[in-house]
């Protein structure tokens, strides 16, 4: 299989499919990989006894490769389901670009139903974690400033991609995940600053309208998600640490830590937050500002301030949003515009500018992207936040905790 | 490195069919956005749908005239399903549904649940032979003067594109000094006032949705003929964005607008092309860090930073005038 190599200047994509198991690593052999550029397939290979496999490519580019999941053995399956294709694999001039392939134990095979629900459940407990902690900031930001921000999914990439370098780059530090994490939110917290003092401030001061802000936030996220994409490469990666994690089994449901761990963290966030907003002078006021700018900036409250350090607390929950969402799926530079979706519809659901209606419609979301999967295929889980979205624009466009005031 | 050949290269990415598509598909969102105010920021959906709508249907046995018409209705169809639950909202709900209705038409087109209508990330090819078979200058033989030249088959796509750019412009021209355009560059400028006038806002605003998306439709048919294919990884967000810079640029909410941004934006993204090309070939620590991805990649920073910066600075862009300018304030 491998006298491919003998072409010496040809480039080349390949890979080994290992499967882990606890400490061990089983070579996966017999699976299907194809290679395609823009549409047209390109080549396929199959993995041999050692679970090499190769695929000769015409020449520098980039290539979409798919493992054909129909092809893999029993019992083994993707780590991450939605890794089953990658869209940018980036083929230099005469390389041998290596793909990973993470496969694990697959869990859905020849289960009972309550053990398949109750793995969703918990599936969609931290996914509606994730989007939760992502949501609270963009929602917090339009109750005070009136804008969506879409630029906030880059906030979350951006949180995804710091964590990274402070714990696995070869030019970073090199910290453990739970070190590295702090100054990813922090990095988060300072793009927040950037942005209110930067960009935002001085246009409200130049009294810019919002449909024109929201042009300029959209144009903002775009840039940064393409700067992203030069820094960070297309390649999806994987934190080193907790990689691979087998799954504990409670109630007769298996569970990877990970998952219990980031919906833990996040409820413990979500509760400070809360309290924050509650009983803080700054959260107090940042909910008498999101009620009326005006009336709080006569009553002596600073309103700029309160802004700035909404968008910082914006800046750092969608960057601790995006690590956990990095550490249960792949860090890649559009990670978050892909979250967006699902945020968005949290946001809605709950109802825009308020706090606790996106951390209650980020749950209910989450959840039900992952119940979906119970009758829609996989690869439909967004459409479903979407469809969710367009339900809840024709029924209750104030959102659940919204306030019932006229948004036409 | 010849700057002659880049020039005629250029000269020639300017006038090509991508550059009349993309002023279709300009003219469309400058309808929505320059004029009626409107947020789409899924504009590249309605060249999908059009693509596929023609595509599909001659897949399935239709006659190409046939396909363009179910292409055309489709899109205005689907401003059609994004209006009514948006439009009745301030305007960032319609922004957030259409970013991502873009995607998931997207996904659902190269989705195995979409796959047996639309052949997944295959796509679907070769469904406009009947469009060629109408072209009247031999497809294979060069046209032009000197080094500027194309072939038959090009320049019939590009006559026929450009033609479309001048028929679509008089409509949109007729369209806007009609009353129907007043009341939607009213709604644009206060839409409570225009209420009160008694204008069913709502009805208006869908009908631009709906006219703006079946030009776009028409902008997506163009390039799916151009190229006789049509995948769905061909409609990416950054089209929307390139759009916007595109209907900004020329100056959003005029009539000529689409068509100078389109041949300004072309020039520049070709130029800034050149440029990069022959700095990786020519200067050594260049061409070691700067990939063909990357140039690519920095051609699309420079995409969302236009966007801001035109917007934040110029947002009346070349021909509109201040005053007009009114999208800069709510």
């Amino acid at each position: 299989m491998t006298p491919l190599a003998s072409f010496a200047a040809g480039e080349s994509i390949g890979g080994t499919l290992v499967q882990r198991l606890e400490d061990e690593k089983l070579p996966v052999e017999g699976v299907t990989i194809t290679a395609s550029q823009d549409g047209n397939e390109i080549g396929t290979g199959e993995s041999d006894a050692d679970g090499k496999w190769e695929i000769s490519v015409p020449g520098a580019g980039i290539y979409q490769v798919r493992l054909e999941t129909s092809t893999l053995p029993d019992g083994v399956a993707l780590t991450d389901p939605d890794r089953e294709e990658l869209p940018n694999v980036e083929v230099k001039d005469g390389q041998d670009k290596k793909v990973l392939f993470p496969l694990g134990e697959s869990i859905t095979s020849s289960v009972s139903t309550y053990e398949r629900v109750g793995v969703l459940f918990i599936a969609g407990l931290k996914l509606g974690a994730i989007i939760a902690l992502s949501a609270v900031g963009l929602s917090l930001v339009f109750g005070v400033t009136g804008l969506v921000n879409f630029a906030h999914a880059e906030m979350v990439t951006l949180g995804a991609v710091a964590a990274y370098f402070f714990h696995a780059s070869s030019v970073g530090p090199q910290w453990p995940l739970v070190v590295a994490v702090f100054p990813a939110v922090l990095v988060g917290v300072a793009f927040g600053w950037i942005q209110e003092r930067g960009l935002w401030r001085p246009l409200r001061a130049r009294h810019t309208g919002l449909v024109a802000m929201m042009v300029v936030s959209i144009g903002l996220s775009f840039a940064a998600r393409n700067l992203i994409l030069i820094f960070f490469g297309g390649e999806p990666r994987a934190y080193p640490d907790f990689a691979g994690q087998a799954p504990i089994e409670i109630l007769g449901i298996p569970m990877v830590p990970k998952q219990l761990i980031t919906i833990g963290v996040s409820l413990v966030v979500l509760a400070g937050v809360g309290l924050f907003l509650q009983r803080s002078r700054s959260g107090t006021a940042m909910r008498a500002v999101a009620d009326d700018a005006d009336l709080a900036e006569s009553s002596g409250i600073n309103v700029d301030r309160i802004i700035l350090i909404t968008w910082m607390l914006a800046g750092g929950l969608a960057a601790l949003g995006g690590t956990f969402f990095g550490l249960n799926q792949a860090i890649q530079w559009d990670m978050g515009f892909k979250l967006l979706l699902l945020i968005f519809a949290a946001v809605v659901l709950g109802g825009l500018g308020t706090a606790y209606g996106a951390m209650l419609g980020g749950f209910i979301v989450g959840i039900t992207v992952e119940m979906s999967t119970l009758i829609f295929p996989n690869e439909l889980k967004t459409a479903v936040g979407l469809v969710l979205l367009i339900i809840i624009l024709l029924v209750k466009p104030q959102g659940l905790l919204g306030k019932k005031e006229r948004t036409g | 490195m010849d700057w002659g050949s880049v020039l005629i290269d250029g000269l020639l990415a300017t006038i090509g069919p991508i550059t009349a598509a993309y002023a279709i598909s300009a003219i469309g969102l400058n309808l929505q956005f320059g004029y009626a105010g409107l947020l789409n920021f899924g504009h590249v959906a309605f060249m999908l749908v059009g693509a596929y709508g023609t595509a599909i249907t001659v897949d399935l046995g239709g006659p190409l005239w046939l396909g363009i018409i179910v292409g055309i209705l489709t899109a205005a169809l689907l401003g059609l399903l994004i209006g009514l639950p948006t439009l009745r909202l301030r305007a960032d709900y319609l922004a957030i549904t259409t970013i991502a209705v873009a995607e998931v038409i997207r996904l659902l087109v190269r989705s195995s649940w979409g796959q047996p209508l639309t052949n997944g990330v295959f796509g679907i090819q070769g469904f406009a032979d009947s469009f060629f078979d109408l072209n009247p200058f031999a497809p294979a033989e060069l046209y032009g003067f000197g080094s500027l030249v194309v072939t038959g088959r090009k320049l019939w796509v590009m006559v026929v594109g450009w033609v479309l750019v001048a028929l679509l412009t008089l409509l949109v021209r007729r369209l806007i000094k009609s009353p129907w355009g007043r009341v939607l560059k009213a709604i644009r400028e206060d839409e409570d006032a225009t209420i009160s006038l008694g204008k069913n806002v709502f009805a208006y605003k869908l009908q631009a949705l709906m006219i703006g998306g079946a030009i776009a439709g028409i902008a997506g048919i163009l390039l799916a003929v151009e190229q006789q294919n049509v995948t769905p990884d061909a409609y990416l967000p950054k089209i929307t964005f390139i759009l916007y810079v595109i209907v900004i640029l020329g100056g959003a909410g005029t009539i000529l607008g689409p068509i100078v941004g389109a041949i300004v934006f072309q020039f520049l993204f070709f130029t800034i092309d050149a440029l990069m090309v022959n700095a990786q070939a020519n200067i050594s620590w260049v061409g070691d860090f700067l990939t063909p991805a990357a140039a690519g990649q920095i051609k699309l920073v420079l995409v969302g930073v236009g966007m801001m910066v035109l917007m934040i600075f110029r947002p009346q862009g070349i021909l509109g005038n201040k005053e007009e300018a009114l999208i800069d304030e709510r």
